[in-house]
């Protein structure tokens, strides 16, 4: 066990480094949660379809969800690149645990996701948005983005492993995202729903995300409580890393 | 033995010699047994049987789709076997992967090292993926450095390396662990005189400093007769012939023949159905070539 959790911080070390040595990909990856929270949300406030409650602080959550949504999902590019290099035909003929490769994988892009997170939490606080300070709830925002880019980059990944070209992985991609994204509470309220489209969103994992991040971030009511949105997250997680162990190696073949 | 006559059975010559002069060890480091892999109705490798003992250098040849990176990436275990099975320092590929893995250096036909990573980095990263303990790994990569003559470029990043670099960087990456069994797909490929020379002297080096067994594939005759202990032809997935490069043009009928003459023998039956050559491995081929080159 100790050895896996090794062998996955040495998998994610190194895609840090990466990251880090071009930081160009996150400023303009910022670009899009900015024109999300400047543009779309100032004319959303004035629509007042929160109620009582400010737009900007239901929705600055849900923005920062998209943000590592849309990091995560393309994640599995990487990972068709890496197979036309060859860099996965190598990892694979290591004695590294298939689990540890993908675990990597998927942390590295919960990394990512971090830089986005604070220009999200600098872009809220000048929009005048209530952010919850405590380290607590500080804490658990991080946690809860790592979580979420892990489900995300793992289903990415398990995409990529059986569609196996770039080109297919792109129109797959693009037409996950924005189901995802629709299909949950990340710009509008579940309960503002068509039936169906709720019955939706109660099984997709980024509502859960959003709903724990609103209360650790704006400190607005969880509707369906931390306890249960980290259950769904974290076994969501388990579940996908599992079947992405074993369909990894078949992004080679 | 007759080698003119392509039958079923293989033609095998049971003496094997070390290039370097003494007799070749007695230990039996690779051991192919009724290998066989099958794309649904295609069978790609056909019962192969083939062991190689310990230090030999060794090379699969044939025409594209004869089945040499199906061999290997069996083997190297990204591939499962549909029958047969094969064993390396023992352990066998189907039961025990994860044993053979820590056994074996694979270094796929691809670029397989991350351009944005330096060369010091690229070797780190597996020195850690191997378990090597903290204390080994720093004299352990800048040995390997040196050793492949990159010592200076340690701390570029490997995109500004030259091809023939690149090669020596990932053969240095996979020996990170000292694996008593190598695999080299195509490790020359794209490389121009100079720069194979270079990586052939660092072949031959390894096989001498840590008796490194070593399997390749290659398209470039003159370097197989040049490097090899022995080599086998494959053709259509079947094993057409075994031995030493002596053995195997002293075997065609024309005395003076190269082992060039001896690939288009025992190629020329299947030149044209070889069907599993797909677009896609050609591509890649090509693809690797430009950017080495």
């Amino acid at each position: 066990m100790f050895k896996f959790f090794q062998k996955t911080s040495v998998i994610a070390e190194f895609e840090i480094i990466k990251v880090f040595r071009d930081p160009t990909e996150i400023f303009t990856r910022s670009v899009q949660p900015a024109l999300w929270l400047l543009v779309f949300g100032q004319v959303f406030a004035r629509m007042r379809i929160t109620g009582n409650v400010n737009y900007l602080d239901f929705m600055a959550p849900g923005i920062l969800a998209q943000s590592a949504l849309f990091v995560s999902i393309f994640y599995g590019i990487a990972i068709i690149w890496e197979r036309d290099l060859g860099l996965t035909h190598k990892f694979l003929a290591t004695p590294t645990p298939r689990a540890a490769l993908v675990l990597g994988k998927a942390l590295s892009a919960g990394v990512r996701c971090i830089p986005l997170a604070v220009i999200v939490y600098i872009l809220a606080v000048l929009l005048g948005v209530h952010i919850e300070w405590s380290p607590f709830d500080l804490a658990g925002v991080l946690l809860m983005v790592l979580l979420g880019s892990i489900v995300f980059s793992t289903f990415s990944l398990i995409i990529a492993c059986l569609v196996k070209t770039r080109e297919r992985f792109m129109g797959v991609g693009q037409l996950m995202t924005m189901p995802l994204f629709f299909a949950s509470n990340a710009i509008y309220p579940i309960n503002l729903m068509p039936g169906w489209l709720q019955a939706i969103s109660r099984v997709n994992p980024l509502s859960y995300m959003i709903d724990a991040l609103r209360d650790m971030m704006t400190g607005l009511p969880c509707q369906f409580g931390l306890p249960l949105d980290f259950t769904v997250i974290v076994i969501s997680a388990v579940m996908l890393l599992a079947i992405g162990a074993v369909l990894y190696k078949r992004v080679i073949t | 033995m007759d080698f003119i006559e392509s039958t079923p059975a293989p033609a095998v010559l049971a003496t094997s010699v070390n290039k370097n002069g003494a007799a070749a060890p007695p230990k039996i480091m690779l051991e192919m047994r009724d290998l066989t892999r099958k794309f649904s109705a295609f069978t790609a490798v056909d019962t192969l049987n083939i062991s190689i003992t310990q230090g030999e250098i060794f090379a699969l040849l044939g025409p594209n789709g004869a089945g040499k990176t199906t061999t290997i990436k069996m083997l190297t275990t990204l591939l499962p076997p549909t029958s047969g099975d094969a064993t390396i320092n023992g352990f066998s590929i189907s039961h025990n992967a994860s044993s053979v893995r820590a056994n074996i250096g694979y270094v796929p036909q691809m670029i397989s090292v991350d351009g944005t990573l330096t060369g010091y980095e690229n070797l780190l990263l597996f020195a850690k993926l191997y378990g090597l303990p903290r204390s080994e790994r720093r004299p352990r990569i800048e040995e390997s450095l040196e050793f492949m003559g990159l010592a200076d470029h340690a701390r570029r990043p490997v995109q500004e390396y030259s091809g023939g670099m690149i090669r020596r960087l990932e053969i240095a990456q996979s020996m990170m662990h000292r694996p008593p069994v190598l695999f080299l797909d195509e490790p020359t490929v794209g490389l121009d005189p100079i720069a194979r020379n270079l990586v052939w002297q660092h072949i031959i080096e390894l096989q001498k400093q840590f008796g490194t067994t070593i399997l390749l594939t290659t398209h470039l005759m003159e370097e197989a007769d040049e490097l090899c202990d022995r080599v086998a032809f494959l053709s259509q997935g079947k094993l057409a012939a075994i031995g030493t490069p002596e053995e195997l043009k002293n075997s065609m009928k024309d005395k003076n023949a190269t082992l060039e003459d001896v690939f288009i023998h025992y190629a020329s039956e299947s030149l044209d159905s070889g069907t599993r050559s797909t677009f896609r491995t050609i591509k890649q081929e090509r693809r690797t070539a430009a950017r080495v080159g």
